[in-house]
């Protein structure tokens, strides 16, 4: 990996980012670099594929070893052998159900919340924001309370009543959200936005409060175990389901990574240097929901991987996102898989709840990472 | 040195404060009081506050029923609760509503420690009901009977209840003895319409206890908790021969049942999905660790032992 490259002068003639605007030194550098970056084109090909040769063994190794182990031994030849009925075998049983769904939606879901993390930090130019912080998860929260407190049966395709319930309130957080930050021809307020999703969520908090308050005791139990996240989705079908979002937010990520660099100084220097910047945080709101809106409706709010894995990423790799954000999807994927392995197998039959691995192991590593760095 | 000593003095002072607050917190720590110690007599009470719902179904078991003056949130049976003030429940109670009923007894949770204490100094009696863990048995649900029916002036039907349910596990138990003990998952919820959040029944509890007397081997009888959640993996290694579901509610429609039912065809290699031995079973009778355990076991016993059954005429609803 490349070490990152931090000028704290200013470059000539850009305008200072200020500080009390939300801007941090990761900021400040990320800015720099991104000129540094630009100064230094020729390498930046080269960074990346390394960059994503690097993060990529990683993340497709973890993804190969982590079906291999579980909390019980099977038996690889067996796994595979087709002369055995499916439903006879149980070895093939527990992985292809048990264990490559659970590897599957784990990568997918890491993937998706480390990158929609990036791309929020970026918009909203503050390295505390998570894919959470406007309210999506709040709205994907109630939905999946409401349908587990009332026991609703709607289901759609591969989608059974909480993930689709959760699916329609984080999209409904996201619309009520990007309605009030936009106004049309205008840039959107990053203040509205963060202000506008904050108070949503607190809001949606509260009213998810409020159902739990009127629930029963295991209903109570099973929202709040929810909360935790959960990667067992037990066939290929979920997966699915979430991946036309998935795509679609992918696709938007990838055009996005040169106007974060020059968006996270400032509105004012990035429309200066040709980006425009309306559609620009469109994008980049939009693209985070989608994203976050999936991985959600598939395994529930796991927690801290959308901010712990982007700032890894960042003291790894640097800065620039045309490197940070894809480094970050299969770092993210490495990690929550990594971490749903430990979830799985160390009080088996007993399972932690993987969104309590995640913050357990993600802390303590990001503050040593920190330490170390600095 | 004045300065020191004041230092010394507010430390001093805070370790009292400290001791004081260990030795209070252990007091109430230790096995509960059942009766707070104001007005203990021997005379039986007349007003009775349930918040504890399969309390109020044992009270009105015994015959205290016309002595139920209010009752919690969650009640629903008897059908006499339904005519009864409504108080609150574990997190909620109402403390005005409870004293503007006049009650001289309160039986609430075990847990609710700072409500027992609120009850004691307005000097009503308070009956902490232990639950959770491996206090919560079925001797833990009988003793509780005969404690209500003695604290309510009614010991001698008390008495009769616990023995008549004893009586009826006890069939259960002779009826199955001798068959083979399928192994069994006990599923005490799962998330609508998806084979996701499985969370069963585990070692200890009075469920665990209810499927052993009903003949069955708990799959998960190894882990000492009430309930766990388990993996997939863990289920299809566990390779239950019968799946029991509980659920509260009335039972949905056909169309429901067979979508409900058949989530489970994920796990095809576990041996109660492959012989359909795969049973959903509605009532609130069946999680309520009260009079109507019997029912549950004879229930269970049905559904684990259908040949054990065949011709006999054992009561099945409570």
């Amino acid at each position: 990996m490349s070490t990152p490259t931090v000028r704290h002068e200013p470059f000539p003639g850009s305008p200072k980012p200020q500080r009390d605007e939300g801007g941090t030194s990761a900021n400040d550098r990320s800015a720099n670099n991104a000129f540094a970056a630009a100064a230094e084109a020729p390498s930046i090909r080269t960074r990346l594929a390394v960059t994503i040769a690097g993060y990529g063994a990683l993340a497709v190794a973890t993804c190969v070893l982590a079906p291999l182990v579980g909390s019980t031994q099977i038996n690889l030849a067996r796994v595979f052998d087709r002369s055995i009925p499916f439903a006879d075998n149980v070895d093939a049983q527990i992985f292809f159900v048990a264990r490559m769904p659970r590897v599957l939606s784990g990568a997918v879901v890491g993937a998706t919340l480390a990158s929609a993390g990036v791309v929020m930090q970026a918009l909203l130019r503050n390295p505390l924001a998570t894919p959470f912080t406007l309210g999506v998860s709040a709205g994907a929260a109630l939905g999946a309370i409401l349908v587990i407190t009332f026991s609703t049966a709607v289901s759609l395709g591969a989608l059974s009543p909480v993930p689709l319930a959760s699916l329609g309130g984080a999209l409904l957080a996201s619309a009520i959200v990007y309605g009030l930050a936009t106004r049309p021809g205008r840039t959107m307020s990053t203040m509205v936005l963060l202000l506008a999703g904050v108070t949503l969520n607190s809001f949606f908090s509260a009213l998810i409060l409020f159902v739990q308050y009127m629930a029963d005791f295991t209903q109570t139990y099973r929202t709040v175990r929810w909360l935790m996240g959960d990667l067992d989705v037990g066939s290929f079908g979920p997966i699915v389901a979430s991946l036309p979002l998935v795509l679609v937010a992918f696709a938007m990520f990838a055009v996005l990574p040169r106007s974060l660099n020059l968006l996270s100084v400032g509105t004012d220097a990035a429309s200066t240097r040709g980006v425009d910047v309306g559609r620009t945080q469109r994008l980049a709101f939009l693209s985070s929901s989608l994203a976050t809106s999936a991985a959600v409706s598939l395994a529930g709010p796991i927690g801290f991987v959308g901010i712990v894995v982007p700032h890894l990423v960042r003291l790894m790799v640097g800065v620039d996102h045309r490197i940070v954000l894809p480094a970050s999807a299969l770092f993210g994927a490495a990690f929550l898989v990594g971490c749903d392995l430990v979830a799985r197998t160390v009080l088996a039959p007993v399972e932690v709840p993987v969104g309590v691995v995640t913050a357990m192991l993600g802390g303590p590593f990001f503050l040593w990472l920190l330490v170390r760095k600095s | 040195m004045a300065a020191r000593a004041k230092k010394l003095t507010a430390a001093i002072a805070t370790v009292v404060a400290l001791v004081l607050c260990g030795a209070n917190l252990s007091g109430s720590r230790g096995e509960p009081e059942r009766l707070a110690p104001l007005q203990q007599t021997t005379r039986p009470v007349q007003r009775i506050v349930s918040l504890v719902p399969a309390l109020t179904e044992m009270l009105f078991a015994v015959g205290a029923g016309s002595q139920v003056v209010g009752v919690s949130s969650y009640d629903d049976f008897p059908p006499e609760v339904q005519s009864r003030p409504r108080v609150g429940a574990l997190l909620d109670p109402d403390v005005e509503r409870i004293l503007s009923l006049k009650p001289d007894l309160v039986v609430m949770y075990g847990s609710q420690t700072d409500l027992q204490g609120q009850f004691a100094r307005a000097g009503i009696r308070v009956y902490s009901y232990r639950h959770g863990g491996s206090g919560n048995g079925i001797g833990n649900v009988l003793q509780t009977i005969l404690e209500l029916g003695a604290l309510s002036g009614h010991k001698v039907e008390g008495d009769r209840v616990t023995a008549q349910l004893q009586a009826r596990l006890d069939a259960v138990r002779a009826r199955v003895r001798g068959r083979p003990r399928p192994r069994t998952m006990l599923v005490m919820g799962r998330d609508a319409m998806a084979l996701r959040g499985v969370y069963v029944s585990a070692g200890v509890g009075f469920l665990h206890e209810l499927l052993e007397v009903a003949g069955a081997e708990d799959v998960f009888a190894d882990v000492k908790r009430e309930g766990i959640q388990p993996s997939n993996e863990t289920m299809i290694v566990r390779a239950p021969q019968v799946i029991i579901e509980l659920h509260p509610g009335a039972e949905p429609t056909p169309e429901v049942l067979q979508k409900e039912r058949s989530v489970w065809s994920l796990l095809s290699s576990v041996p109660a999905v492959r012989n359909r031995r795969v049973h959903l079973l509605y009532g609130g009778y069946l999680m309520s660790p009260g009079p109507r355990l019997a029912a549950a076991a004879e229930t269970l016993a049905r559904v684990l032992h259908p040949d054990a059954f065949v011709g006999a005429d054992l009561k099945v609803l409570p």
